[in-house]
């Protein structure tokens, strides 16, 4: 079992005939991903990686039945590639783009939710079930199928979560990587959820890094609704203050957001910590017993 | 992106937010003729830099006589600043706001942010304004009055006038209060900001709201579609080496230690960072060369990195997603055959074309020192620094 996507999940590329888009649809359909078609407004008749190219995403959960989309448009005009994705009859979401201004996602964030549609991103990597199919930018072949679920705000670290889970054969069963946005369209509590009630999934890797309260609020989440053990890194104890203008940010934050505020948090919620992002797959063995 | 005191309230002028009559000036004749103009025997004269923490530091002052007025310009006006959120060359001062002086009766605070915890735009006041905010939020955070903006329906009435009642404000202060909140928002809204700031928002002697002070942060991310924002960028209050690197699409951010990295990914770069340290060294720098990295990236990465005469080892951190390992290898043998490096260079490749880089770097001459994980990069990385290895 996996969470979000496996191989028989029908996904289509938004941006699909862009260059980005291209090099990396190639690398999804060659990992098994069921990439039934793509969107291209005007390009629309079209076929590109022999897959039909559509004007509208309407158009190409019609003809195809596709329920996913990877979003690969530029900045500017994701607010509507995303919305038009959710209204158009897609429930999964991942929107690669970086660069997406803040007051796009507030909007792009409630009307998603309105409508029930999973969105992962932006600024992400995407997720991956190991063995079955990928929505993403990940090398595919750093992953093993296997049985640690793995949730993350930052796309390399991602990586090497993976790899080192990899290297001592525990594999994965999903990897998703959130992003690192202040506004991400899913929080590690959501994905947190889903690895929880996955019965394939045994142990959970959590890599967050400094800055907003999303580790914390995971922390209490964990403390009372996840069973399954969790470890968990975070990025940026050495990371000097930066500069600030202002209170405001500080004010909403509470006085929390530090890297040391959020480890003593889940530690206190008994997530297993470790200080070097080298240490995550030793981390699980020592969790797991394996 | 930040934006200057004048220009903020210049902004706010342009949103019917009431702020102190005044204006900028770039030479002390200039300021003369303002001060002249505002047609009163007091003045506040205010320096401009990106930095808070100002009148602690002596870049605001309040004068009585013309003199004065131009006596503070010639003080500043070419000169750095220092306060406790520069560092200690401080910020150049280009212009001086000079504005008419009002009476406090009470000072209150005002702010405006992207709050990720409820994933809306929530404007924040308190009663208790002034330069102990951050304290009063830690310590008696009930102390602090939030309004959640809807990002479908936008403001409502309701939640200034809450907010108002919250900050005891009279029938008449409620009413200006009302308008302030709703020009905050739009202004927030329309100039995609990330941050407003008002403290301190103050009563006057005579009864009414007036914005003292206002800082302005601007989301980048919106700048392609902000043409008059865009303009209000001034390059003078940023620093070289990071304003270079954004040229480049590179993420840079200068640190006290000696081992320069260049790690693709900011949370990579940061966990690079907390390594090193956990091996008993010191980075240099933050570096994210970004998910599209070429080789004319590396190298520019390359030369601010060992623009800092500090740094005595390199330590590149690769993990190819987006980004392919060989041609972060050929960027890196391009840089390090065009510039002489002498400094060692521990490299890390992994993930997207990871072998092929890797053969690259073996098949060159240059003095580079391969690793094959995060834990050895970062160990070599230390010995380097302290001449262990060469």
């Amino acid at each position: 079992m996996s969470i979000l996507i496996d191989k028989s999940t029908k996904v289509i590329c938004q941006g699909f005939t862009g260059g980005q888009a291209t090099q990396h649809c190639i690398q999804c359909i060659d990992y098994g991903t069921q990439l039934v078609g793509g969107v291209t407004p005007g390009k629309g008749g079209q076929i590109h990686l022999d897959l039909p190219v559509f004007n509208t995403v309407k158009e190409a959960v019609d003809a195809t039945g596709a329920s996913a989309s990877i979003i690969f448009v530029p900045a500017k005009f994701c607010k509507s590639s995303i919305l038009e994705a959710a209204e158009s009859g897609i429930s999964l979401i991942v929107c690669i783009t970086e660069g997406i201004p803040t007051i796009d996602m507030l909007e792009v964030k409630v009307r998603c939710d309105e409508l029930g549609v999973r969105l992962i991103g932006p600024n992400c990597p995407g997720i991956i079930t190991p063995g079955e199919a990928k929505m993403g930018i990940m090398p595919g072949d750093i992953h093993l199928p296997g049985k640690v679920g793995i949730i993350s705000r930052s796309g390399t670290l991602t990586y090497e979560a993976v790899k080192q889970t990899t290297d001592l054969g525990f594999g994965q069963t999903s990897c998703v990587g959130i992003g690192g946005d202040p506004i991400p369209g899913t929080s590690f509590i959501d994905v947190l959820d889903l690895f929880e009630k996955d019965n394939s999934t045994e142990a959970i890797v959590m890599v967050g890094e400094i800055g907003g309260t999303a580790e914390e609020a995971a922390a209490e989440f964990i403390q009372s609704n996840v069973t399954k053990p969790v470890v968990s890194y975070i990025a940026g104890v050495t990371a000097p203050p930066g500069k600030r203008m202002g209170h405001a940010g500080a004010i909403i934050a509470g006085g929390k957001g530090t890297a040391e505020d959020k480890f003593k948090a889940l530690e206190s919620a008994g997530v297993y910590t470790v200080k070097s992002p080298a240490e995550i797959g030793k981390g699980i063995a020592e969790v797991s017993g394996w | 992106m930040n934006l200057h005191e004048y220009q903020a309230k210049q902004l706010f002028r342009e949103y019917d937010i009431s702020v102190s009559e005044g204006l900028s000036a770039s030479s002390s004749q200039e300021a003369e003729k303002i001060a002249l103009s505002l047609n009163v025997d007091k003045w506040v004269v205010k320096a401009q830099v990106h930095a808070g923490g100002r009148g602690k530091s002596g870049g605001v002052e309040l004068v009585d006589s013309i003199e004065k007025v131009k006596a503070f310009a010639d003080k500043w006006l070419g000169k750095n600043l220092v306060t406790f959120q520069t560092d200690e060359k401080g910020q150049p001062v280009n212009q001086i706001l000079i504005e008419t002086v009002t009476d406090i009766n009470k000072e209150l605070y005002l702010g405006a942010v992207i709050d990720r915890a409820s994933q809306r735009l929530v404007v924040m006041a308190s009663t208790e304004g002034g330069v102990n905010i951050e304290e009063v939020a830690e310590e008696t955070p009930e102390k602090i009055y939030k309004a959640e903006i809807d990002p479908i329906q936008g403001p409502n009435q309701l939640q200034a006038e809450k907010l108002a009642s919250s900050l005891n404000l009279n029938e008449v202060q409620t009413l200006q209060f009302i308008e302030i909140f709703n020009g905050l928002v739009k202004l927030f809204i329309d100039k995609d900001l990330s941050l407003v700031e008002v403290n301190p928002l103050v009563i006057t002697s005579s009864g009414d709201l007036i914005c003292l002070d206002a800082k302005i942060n601007v989301d980048s991310n919106a700048l392609y579609r902000q043409e008059q924002i865009s303009k209000l960028r001034d390059p003078s209050q940023e620093d070289p080496r990071e304003a270079s690197a954004a040229e480049w699409d590179l993420s840079y951010v200068a640190l006290d230690g000696s081992i320069g990295c260049m790690v693709n990914g900011a949370g990579l770069a940061m966990g690079t960072m907390d390594i090193i340290k956990l091996h008993g060294g010191e980075p240099a720098n933050f570096l994210d060369v970004g998910g599209t990295a070429d080789s004319k990236r590396v190298a520019e990465a390359f030369k601010i990195i060992l623009s800092d005469e500090n740094v005595n080892t390199v330590l590149i951190n690769i993990f190819g997603g987006i980004v392919r390992c060989d041609v972060i290898a050929d960027g890196i043998v391009e840089a390090l055959t065009g510039m002489g490096v002498s400094v060692p260079v521990i490299v890390r490749l992994e993930g997207n074309s990871a072998q092929k880089g890797l053969k690259i770097l073996d098949e060159c001459d240059l003095n580079i020192i391969p690793a094959s994980n995060l834990e050895e990069a970062a160990s070599l990385a230390v010995k380097a620094s302290k001449g262990d290895i060469t």
